[in-house]
């Protein structure tokens, strides 16, 4: 029996865990979520999901066969081609948009085949580090269900077919210099398009270039003007403040820079950063977030409220005069002045982009009163081309078309028949237009409004060049040729400027040769290899407030409206996997659990229990939202830490043309979005319709049960660490009967940051995609029976209305004294010489004891043949992992093949391996910098200097399983001055005792 | 005119000599006068043997995800149905190998078909492990052989001494079983009157004479068997129990667990020994051959059992709270008030509670109440099991992994299957080997003779 | 050609008197009952009995075998590493050793009784006996084997029907 636990211990972790305990009693009404009840596993359904899940029929799968067969003459492989070595992978720098701006990848090629992508540690936007979209990218580049030929009114053309029908458009049109011509697009960042877009309003000067994209940033650029006169982009540098108070501003998920942002947020959050060097984080939100989670203090306000909140901080500093209603604690605005007082210079006070603009100018404006530009913000010129007002630019390009002014245009990559606000009626707009082309990854639901359809070709296809958040510059090149008939869109705009004859690569070289003649090979080939342009990042511009911002202001800072007492708003979020819906159909997206409802598939509409209990309602209840005459009918979903009269609702989902995977899950929510209030509207009417939609989570119990599995220690209370003193002793110090078995010369370990985690998920999506990890869909989620080696589980701590969310990422513990190896009947579950206990999938004959008996639940099972070998899929294996069949046990096994290669590229050197040379999936791609692998063998490596800091402990070390992989303990900084006060706040808004049981019948 | 006598051995004299009860016991085989119960029996037990191997092909083809298993129940009724059937099969071993060494007479009358359950019962069990095997196709790679892989077995797991003693188990139970029969079978070769059933009974008989020097060594066998059998029965259980006190699950992870296994695994086996006999002495005309006083003494047998689960249960728990072990006390809490609670109170309620009736000698010589109670405990008991397996699988020691288990229909479909093969497989024994040792008999009623004669 | 002769009764005790008898003039006497009767053995001067000492043997076989082969196969043909346990765990060994143990055993009694039987023997001149079908039923038959010096199929007749037999038959070879 293992050493009991009991709470005698007086030690910190043990006082933790009495916090826990009490906080256990306060979170009683944390709702569980619905435990799923049984669902009906007959495969043959199943079977049908995972072709869907796989994204393929296999007729589709056949149109991908042939299209391969390109015209091209084909020649023996005598030489290979450079760098290419049977067997070896090969890296290609490029970079990937991420809400039109750029990210720096390294994509890996195995034998031509993209694999995996890598974050580029010389890009500004990645340094090394990715986020899902990035990951799941070569998911998407595979998948099936991409359009793959031109089409012409929903039947199969050619890319001749079109050009013809693009000159009879123009011979048609002769000199009218393309009146009633219109091109549509998102926002671009890439130099190279840009030009192309000017020479085709060259040719075709009464033509009209309009910009959509729902996640875009309208409102900081018009905040922008409307205090220094001129739209220009703020970039935070959060290594460099001490304080940060975010106002709905999620920039560690919900930015084109967050990647760079949760960097550079991590330096001051590391459980070993020096104390005067931490940051200290306020955050004022309304939807639950990544941000909201790594705060120090959070403060659950309405969406509507957060201008008045700003401006409350702004007039307690003295930066303006705005008059408006308060509604923050006057403690925790003391606080914050104080703390941003104590540090002008390293302080920031950001805004989200859902925020309007006079939200984010009071944000500029106390930035600015308090010194922070040009120490921790900078402003940089718009790294997007002609940054407009998108909103505004639809909305003429929507008038232009009901006004039948418009008789050719061209979408490239936009889905507006989805994304546009609904009172802009797009689609019926669309109609009136008689010549409509669309250029797309998908046949969408734009592309089926549209005459014409170009297929796009995938940004893993193509050259290109893309602006990163900060303007830095960096070239995009192919990691393989277009699987399909793709397009790129400089091909498309260039056939629009009348040039038919140059390819993609062509167009992009010959802009830069433009740009570069003087030094264009040197450039071109230096810039490919780095991944980025030299020198491209931008000075930062020194601009003054406008003098008659104070007006302005006041001018644009809404007194807030005395709202109803129980006027409900509605807030609508970028889902934080989904994004905008551009990535419905990315099974990795779709079943990563969203971060802090741990919900995958779908989207629900996020309820606070005290809203809930008002209305009698449960989750998984079907409730219809009504809101400015339009409504839809969603799942709700209770979620601690919502302000309780706030429904929070994610973009994305509800497609129906998004391919096999996307269609159909979850509700869409642009249908009740609305042009003039796009991120959040009030006067919301809510009912049950007494139905009830099963949703998947992956986690159905949210308290730690007063045991200690993520320790919280505030900054005081770690200093007052001593080895021995913080929680329970560490597994070495533990007594064994056995002796040591012989070790080889390196024992892996690992090290997981809890303090600097921000529970983001990208290292469950970058081992998905480097362990071949299949997806096993929305039902089999339901049973249980999700596959990630490494998940990222969510606690509770603190009472319903705000508790505090703590995030875990548990991959395979790698045990010594491994508790599933003893009991495997067959050896299939060993321990090797460098320590890990590797999985042997062809001896394994799947009792499941192994499962059992692992305490930590990290071992996953093929309970059917969940791998299918779909043509085209297929391609996106990891050639050095085995693809494991039905009725086996996997696990994560610290990547394994990477240590191999490594292992070997050092034997043909003749030397030990390096700290820091072997480098696993999660690691790779985590932005906080929270995963650290290293040989435990080693002295002097990084993991041993975590390990031997009395923050760090063996997850269920009372087991005496001894892992490998050890959590450093999660460290606060809250504000003295609040600790109470919050206190106060918190049992203010604490549920009354008997607060309604929300877990679902069988739990009770 | 056969009254219900009140004697564990038919009585002597002239209604009962050897040549009688011979004659009786070998027609029920030779001569068939088969009652209209057995065949709407037979029909009942073939569909569901029916339906069994239609689960299974369909469990082959597909994958065990056609059951409820997920994490992190990965164990659910398959392991239950296992442990349930191996326990049967103990109360079969424990009447025919332990009663024989205690030398208790009365054991003559029921041994034989206890033995014949024990036997079904066990390949029934024997079935489970290999059909919830993700690749069952390679259960033998449990089986210690020099193979391509040049692996062995992994001594350590359980799972191991499973096959072992599984194996052992049934293997000894089957030569047991034989042994006593050859005998009779000679008898049956003797009474057949078809050539067809000469022949196949007299090959069964491997030509058994009867001669003095055979007896002689037979019995001695017959004892030493019966003295390996008891420890064997013992240990069978005591390795299964290890199944999951090996394991650091909390609810598995317990030192009680042998005896405790043990005992119930008794319990249940004489619940299903009444559930059997009760019906079949009816059918088949029996009364005089299992009289009340067998039955009433199984139904002691059950109580004692059944004591002593009751004192396993609160040991269990008390346990669990002195232990003051977090995970453990979490575990104690969930079995009785978590989402499993109406799982344990019923199992109380039918493995502690309704068998105190037991108490009652009425109630223990009437076979009807027998029959109730032996269904109860026997649903008792398979509760017990899946409480013990999948409720403390459900919540172990990380919150985040925490998942209920429902079965699909599948679950249910290979239990009710295994029910009707093994009823089955009894109807097929009832129908073609004698269902009570006619040479055993044949002694008792001469040595009662004796006594008798000595008496007057 | 005679193989024995054959005195049938119906009770085991003048069985026993009769094989006491018999043994007094002659060495090949067999008897035949429909159970086992106490002291029928010893009467016929059976002694030693080989069954328990197979059974043994069986068993320390068994035992030793299957300790041996997890000896082997765990410490000296495949050395894993299982969860740091040491190599010859022989705590672990036990359960199978002691299964093997019993299984061993059992198997020995059963076909060692089935071989120092003679068994399986399917015809045997015995079964030519009329009314030998009773010997399985409630008759009780001694045999006076031809094999048997003081053989004459006269006298020998003539002193089995001095012992009151219900009937006495010749048992063709």
């Amino acid at each position: 029996m293992p050493p009991p636990v009991t709470e005698a211990s007086g030690s910190l972790a043990m006082r933790a865990r009495q916090r826990f305990w009490r906080s256990l009693s306060e979170a009683e009404g944390i709702p569980d979520a619905t435990l799923p009840r049984p669902i009906d596993t007959r495969f043959a359904p199943n079977r049908r999901d995972f072709m869907k899940l796989m994204g393929a029929s296999i007729a589709l799968a056949g149109v991908s066969g042939c299209s391969h067969g390109s015209l091209e003459k084909i020649v023996p492989y005598r030489a290979g081609p450079a760098e290419q070595t049977y067997g070896k992978p090969v890296f290609y720098a490029s970079v990937l948009p991420r809400d039109g701006y750029g990210v720096g990848v390294l994509v890996e090629t195995n034998m031509g085949r993209p694999t995996k992508i890598e974050g580029n540690p010389s890009h500004p936007a990645s340094l090394g580090a990715t986020g899902v979209i990035e990951q799941a990218a070569v998911l998407e580049l595979w998948d099936p269900d991409r359009s793959q030929t031109v089409k012409h009114g929903g039947t199969i053309a050619t890319w001749n077919d079109f050009l013809a029908a693009l000159q009879a458009q123009f011979d048609a049109r002769a000199g009218t210099k393309g009146t009633g011509l219109r091109i549509l697009t998102e926002t671009i960042a890439s130099p190279s398009l840009h030009a192309q877009i000017q020479s085709v309003l060259e040719r075709f000067p009464r033509a009209k270039w309009h910009q959509w994209q729902p996640l875009n940033d309208d409102n900081l650029h018009d905040a922008a003007e409307m205090v220094y006169g001129r739209r220009l982009d703020t970039v935070c540098r959060f290594d460099r403040a001490r304080i940060v108070v975010a106002f709905d501003g999620d920039f560690l998920d919900d930015a084109p820079a967050s990647i760079r942002c949760a960097l550079d947020f991590a330096t001051r959050r590391h459980a070993h950063a020096a104390a005067d060097a931490r940051s200290r984080l306020y955050a004022f939100e309304c939807t639950p977030t990544l941000t909201g989670a790594a705060a120090d203090h959070r403060l659950p306000i309405q969406a509507a409220d957060v201008g008045a909140a700003i401006a409350q901080l702004a007039r307690a500093l003295g930066a303006t005069t705005v008059d408006v209603a308060n509604v923050l604690p006057d403690a925790w605005i003391a606080a914050i002045v104080a703390d941003l007082r104590a540090n002008r210079g390293a302080s920031i006070v950001v805004a989200g982009r859902r925020q309007p603009p006079h939200v984010h100018a009071l944000a500029h404006v106390v930035n600015a009163h308090l010194g922070n530009v040009g120490n921790t913000i900078v402003h940089v010129p718009p790294a997007a081309d002609d940054p407009t007002n998108q909103l505004a630019s639809l909305r003429d390009l929507v008038e232009a078309m009901n006004g039948g002014a418009i008789d050719a245009l061209l979408i490239l990559g936009a889905n507006p028949v989805y994304t546009a606000p609904a009172d802009l009626a797009f689609a019926s707009a669309l109609a009136k237009v008689p010549f409509k082309v669309h250029h797309g990854l998908y046949v969408d639901e734009t592309a089926d409004r549209c005459d014409w359809h170009v297929p796009a070709a995938h940004p893993l296809e193509c050259f290109g060049d893309l602006r990163a958040f900060d303007g830095t510059l960096a070239l995009q090149q192919p990691g393989i040729a277009p699987l399909y008939d793709g397009k790129s869109a400089h091909e498309l705009l260039a056939a629009l400027a009348g040039d038919t004859t140059r390819g993609n690569r062509e167009l992009v070289e010959a802009y830069w040769q433009r740009e570069r003649a003087s030094d264009f090979a040197a450039f071109n080939d230096r810039a490919l290899r780095e991944g980025i342009v030299d020198g491209s990042t931008p000075e930062p511009i020194n601009v003054a407030l406008r003098g008659d911002l104070a007006a302005v202001l006041a001018k644009a800072t809404p007194s807030q409206p005395p709202r109803a007492a129980d006027d409900i708003e509605i807030v609508f979020v970028a889902d934080p996997r989904i994004g905008d819906g551009r990535h419905a159909n990315n099974a990795w997206l779709q079943e990563l659990p969203k971060p802090l409802s741990q919900l995958a598939w779908d989207n629900a509409a996020l309820i606070a229990p005290a809203l809930a209990r008002r209305y009698g309602m449960e989750n998984e209840d079907i409730v219809e939202i009504r809101v400015g005459g339009r409504r839809i009918e969603v799942a709700a979903w209770l979620m601690p830490g919502v302000p309780e009269r706030s429904i929070t609702l994610a973009l994305g989902f509800g497609r129906t043309r998004a391919g096999h995977v996307g269609n159909g899950h979850g509700v869409d929510a642009y249908a009740i979005r609305t042009s003039d209030a796009p991120w959040f509207a009030g006067g919301v009417a809510i009912t049950r319709t007494g139905r009830k939609h099963a949703l998947a989570c992956a986690q159905t119990h949210h308290a730690m049960e007063g045991r200690d599995i993520v320790r919280t220690f505030t900054l005081g209370e770690a200093q007052a660490c001593t080895p021995d003193e913080c929680g329970t002793p560490r597994y070495r110090n533990e007594r064994t009967l056995y002796e040591t078995p012989p070790t080889g010369p390196y024992a892996w370990a690992m090290s997981i940051d809890l303090s600097s985690c921000i529970g983001c998920g990208a290292c469950t999506i970058a081992c998905q995609a480097e362990n071949n990890i299949p997806v096993v869909g929305k039902a089999e989620m339901r049973n249980g029976r999700e596959m990630h080696w490494i998940r990222v589980d969510r606690y509770y701590e603190g009472d319903i209305a705000d508790a505090r969310a703590l995030f875990q990422p548990v991959p395979c513990m790698q045990c010594e004294h491994a508790p599933c190896e003893v009991v495997c009947p067959v050896e299939a579950s060993v321990h090797d010489a460098q320590g890990i206990n590797v999985q042997v999938y062809n001896r394994c004959v799947g009792t499941r004891f192994c499962s059992n008996n692992c305490p930590y639940k990290v071992r996953r099972f093929n309970f059917f043949q969940y791998t299918d070998d779909v043509p085209g899929l297929d391609s996106q294996r990891n050639p050095e992992v085995t693809v494991r069949m039905r009725g086996v046990m996997e696990k994560c096994n610290y990547c394994l093949q990477r240590i191999t290669n490594a292992k070997i590229a050092a034997d043909v050197e003749g030397r030990r391996l390096r700290d820091g040379e072997v480098v696993t999936a999660c690691q790779a791609a985590c932005p906080a910098r929270a995963i650290v692998f290293g040989d435990l063998a080693d002295a002097q490596s990084e993991v041993n200097r975590r390990k031997s800091s009395p923050l760090d402990y063996a997850l269920l070390a009372e087991l005496n399983t001894r892992p490998r992989t050890t959590y450093l303990a999660r460290v606060t900084n809250p504000s003295p001055a609040l600790a109470q006060s919050t206190q106060q706040s918190r049992r203010r808004e604490a549920p009354p005792a008997g607060a309604v049981d929300t877990r679902p019948r069988a739990d009770r | 005119m056969a009254t219900d006598a009140g004697t564990l051995v038919p009585p002597p004299g002239e209604r009962y000599t050897g040549a009688i009860i011979t004659d009786k016991i070998a027609d029920l085989v030779l001569v068939r006068p088969m009652h209209a119960g057995y065949y709407v029996g037979f029909i009942v037990t073939a569909a569901f043997t029916l339906l069994f191997i239609v689960a299974i092909t369909y469990l082959f083809t597909t994958g065990v995800g056609i059951w409820g298993v997920a994490q992190p129940v990965a164990w659910a009724f398959a392991l239950t149905n296992f442990v349930w059937w191996v326990g049967i099969g103990h109360a079969g071993t424990f009447i025919s190998a332990f009663l024989l060494l205690l030398r208790q007479h009365w054991r003559t009358s029921v041994n034989r078909f206890a033995e014949a359950m024990t036997i079904f019962a066990v390949a029934m069990a024997g079935l489970m492990p290999i059909l919830h095997l993700g690749r069952p196709w390679f259960f033998y790679w449990l089986i210690p052989y020099p193979d391509v892989m040049n692996v062995w077995p992994q001594w350590r797991s359980p799972l191991v001494w499973d096959i072992f003693a599984i194996a052992t188990y049934i293997i000894v139970s089957i030569l047991f079983w034989y042994m006593g029969l050859i005998p009779d079978l000679a008898s049956l070769r003797d009474h057949a009157r078809t050539r067809g059933k000469q022949v196949a009974y007299g090959l069964a008989a491997l030509g058994w004479r009867g001669e003095a020097r055979q007896w002689h060594r037979f019995e001695t066998a017959y004892l030493l068997m019966g003295g390996l059998a008891t420890p064997l029965v013992i240990s069978v259980h005591t390795v299964v129990s290890l199944d999951f006190s090996f394991g650091l699950v909390p609810g598995w992870h317990s030192t009680i667990f042998p005896p405790y296994f043990v005992d119930g695994a008794l319990y249940s086996g004489f619940a299903m020994a009444l559930v059997l006999a009760v019906p079949m002495r009816k059918v088949f005309r029996l009364e005089d051959f299992i009289t009340r006083d067998h039955l009433a003494k199984m139904g002691t047998l059950m109580l004692v059992t059944g004591l002593i689960v009751a004192y396993s249960y609160m040991v269990e728990a008390f346990n669990a709270y002195y232990s003051t072990d977090l995970y453990e006390i979490a575990m104690m809490r969930n079995r009785y008030f978590g989402p499993y609670a109406p799982i344990s109170w019923s199992v109380i309620l039918c493995n502690v509670l309704i068998p105190q009736a037991l108490w009652s000698k009425r109630l223990r010589r009437n076979p009807l109440a027998l029959f109730v109670l032996g269904l109860v405990v026997l649903l008792g008991m398979w509760l017990e099991r899946f409480m013990i397996i999948v409720a403390s699988l459900e919540r172990d020691f990380l919150p985040s992994a925490w998942h209920m288990f429902y079965p699909t229909f599948w679950d249910l479909a290979t239990l009710a299957g295994s029910l009707g093969a093994f009823a089955f497989l009894f109807l097929m024994f009832l129908r073609f080997l004698p269902a009570i040792s006619m040479s055993e008999l044949r002694k008792d009623v001469r040595q009662e003779t004796i006594r008798a004669g000595t008496h007057t | 050609m005679l193989y024995a002769l054959l005195a049938e009764f119906a009770d085991p005790r003048a069985l026993l008197d009769a094989v006491r008898r018999c043994r007094e003039r002659y060495h090949d006497v067999d008897a035949y009952a429909p159970y086992a009767v106490d002291g029928l053995a010893e009467a016929l001067g059976v002694r030693k009995n080989r069954v328990p000492l197979v059974t043994l043997i069986g068993g320390l076989v068994g035992g030793a075998g299957i300790y041996f082969l997890q000896w082997y196969s765990a410490v000296v043909d495949y050395p894993i590493n299982s969860g740091g346990r040491p190599l010859d765990s022989w705590p672990v060994f036990i359960p199978p050793t002691f299964e093997i143990t019993i299984l061993g055993a059992a198997l020995a009694a059963f076909f060692g009784m089935l071989l120092l039987n003679g068994l399986p023997k399917l015809h045997h001149p015995i079964f030519n006996a009329p009314e030998f079908e009773l010997a399985s039923r409630n008759r009780f038959f001694v045999a006076i084997r031809a094999t048997d010096p003081e053989f004459d199929a006269v006298r020998t007749r003539a002193f089995l029907e001095g012992l009151a037999p219900i009937k006495v038959s010749e048992v063709p070879l």
